[in-house]
């Protein structure tokens, strides 16, 4: 062995270097796995627990049960918040979804005075911290003496949205060829029937992805939604004043179902692109 | 109609949108943030006096939870720095065709409830979790040490809910950094350390300054965090604004608040971007 090693035609590679190599190679994967391990904690913790055979209080685990998931507004008020956000999430996806896209058009497709500052002015909101658009919106709806609830809220939420929704569409409709929209033109398109047939087809994946985004932004909103939704229960505000006394096993189940309905719709979606790009 | 004004109809119904219900009601705010109660009026009665020294007394008084939302939102910001690149680098170049599906990853954990998540961590690090009890049985925090309501459940906790706020937007400029420019920079003698220091991160640099704006930004006016994973001794200025508003009716310092809060950003932001020599990021 110690013959071999000293043999100068085979070069030596020592044991340290062999691990340092090794580690090189893998730090990255190891990286990831624990990165990701990080990620997940909470989620798992979520999904575990939502089997929790609890009562009222789900702190400690007590035991293994289904019954949380084939009743889950089995404790009070659940539901309701789970609907309450529905609503709103689906209000104001749609309204800002609207408003933020033809704003997108207008930035994205034209040259006009005032660009700039348009660009600043959806800019804005998005570096505000939640807790001053919450504030301010209720100090403007406390002088016109309109009571928070629910429509204040889906004010509210479309409100942060638009930006958001503008920025995605924007980013769309710059990666798109300009040659199609002309080659439609060519073909003797108006400019109506260019945008109808060409360009709002190609458009309308980022158009999609913007409002899967607000409708995420506005259901897992809870800053804003506490300032203006008064006696209105949304989900989050459901999980964060049950959070004292421990929050029921019911939550963890919706939020686990949440998850799972989330991640199928995103690998439906990628599935589609990918079929659609073959 | 006029190809001059498709624009500006296209504007008119968004803008008009913001304007009621972004616009009016920051300059509402500015208004409502110079207010004196009303003499011998009701609680929550406020009349204008432009009294500026609203904001020095607001200040004053509620200093310590202003450096600490700063404070905690810097830590923050960094710590999901360091975890993000290079999780953002090893997803862009590292993972073959398995990278939408390590994206998806990285979003997945998001879709459970921002509120349940932060109670999940409560839980875990709490006296009933399974951490506490390890790390006590293992010696390496003493007997009565705890995890939650500390200064350390805050942050760590704003770290991790803002951390795909990190992730995304790097990934975004590190998956578009030409691999061939890392391939010259090696061919021109510079080891992996120069190649990071001279040609990744200076081209990744749009994705640092979105990515850390994105998280800074809600991390410094966060007070979910605070008041699951905190104590008293661990209150942010959110928390603070949250409390004047509902529990004590006091607009006007809620107000004076909520306007230095962002005037504070939004200068370390603009610092932030003129240092960072990104202006384009709109």
């Amino acid at each position: 062995m110690s013959k071999k090693l000293a043999d100068p035609s085979i070069p030596k590679i020592p044991a340290g270097a062999k691990f340092q190599r090794w580690f090189g190679r893998n730090l990255i994967r190891v990286y990831m796995v624990v990165a990701f391990t990080y990620l997940f904690i909470p989620v798992a913790y979520t999904f575990a627990f939502s089997f929790n055979d609890s009562g009222k209080s789900n702190l400690i685990w007590k035991g293994f049960t289904f019954r949380n998931w084939q009743n889950p507004c089995g404790a009070p008020e659940v539901c309701s918040a789970l609907g309450n956000s529905i609503k709103i999430g689906f209000l104001a996806t749609i309204f800002s979804t609207i408003l933020g896209t033809m704003i997108a058009f207008a930035i994205g497709r034209h040259k006009f005075k005032g660009r700039s500052t348009s660009n600043l002015l959806i800019f804005l909101p998005m570096a505000t911290p939640e807790i001053v658009l919450g504030a301010s919106l209720l100090s403007l709806f406390l002088v016109f003496k309109i009571n928070p609830g629910f429509w204040p809220t889906v004010i509210a939420h479309v409100m942060f949205c638009i930006s958001f929704v503008v920025v995605t569409v924007k980013a769309r409709i710059a990666s798109l060829d300009p040659r199609l929209e002309q080659a439609a033109m060519d073909l003797y398109a108006n400019e109506f029937e260019t945008f109808r047939r060409v360009t709002l087809p190609l458009v309308a994946p980022g158009i999609a992805g913007a409002a899967l985004l607000a409708f995420s932004l506005s259901f897992d909103d809870f800053i804003i939604t506490n300032f203006n939704s008064g006696t209105v229960i949304t989900f989050p505000k459901f999980v964060y004043t049950a959070a004292a006394r421990g929050i029921p096993a019911q939550a963890n189940v919706i939020g686990s179902g949440m998850f799972f309905l989330a991640l199928a719709i995103v690998i439906a979606g990628q599935f589609v692109n990918r079929r659609k790009a073959r | 109609m006029g190809k001059i004004r498709t624009p500006y109809l296209l504007l008119l119904p968004g803008f008009g949108f913001l304007f009621t219900f972004f616009i009016l009601p920051i300059v509402n705010l500015a208004q409502t943030s110079t207010q004196t109660p009303v003499g011998g009026g009701d609680t929550g009665q406020y009349e204008q006096t432009f009294r500026f020294q609203n904001y020095i007394d607001a200040f004053v008084e509620n200093k310590e939870q202003f450096g600490r939302s700063f404070i905690y939102a810097i830590i923050a910001t960094v710590l999901a720095l360091m975890i993000s690149y290079p999780l953002a680098y090893a997803i862009a170049f590292k993972s073959g065709k398995y990278k939408n599906f390590l994206l998806v990853l990285v979003v997945a954990p998001f879709f459970t409830s921002f509120l349940l998540r932060t109670v999940a961590w409560k839980q875990i690090l709490g006296e009933e979790g399974f951490v506490v009890p390890t790390l006590r049985n293992l010696g390496i925090i003493s007997q009565s040490t705890t995890l939650t309501s500390t200064s350390f459940a805050v942050v760590m906790g704003m770290t991790y809910n803002f951390l795909p706020f990190m992730t995304l937007p790097l990934y975004a400029s590190i998956d578009r950094i030409d691999p061939r420019t890392l391939e010259a920079s090696g061919d021109l003698y510079a080891n992996a350390f120069t190649t990071f220091r001279k040609v990744t991160l200076p081209l990744s640099m749009p994705g640092v300054v979105a990515g850390t704006l994105l998280t800074f930004i809600p991390a410094a006016g966060d007070y979910v965090n605070a008041a699951i994973l905190g104590s008293p001794n661990t209150k942010m200025i959110g928390n603070v604004i949250e409390s004047r508003y509902f529990k004590i009716v006091d607009y006007p310092t809620a107000a004076a608040l909520s306007f230095t809060l962002m005037a504070a950003i939004l200068i370390l932001v603009t610092i932030y971007i003129r240092k960072a020599g990104t202006e384009e990021l709109v």
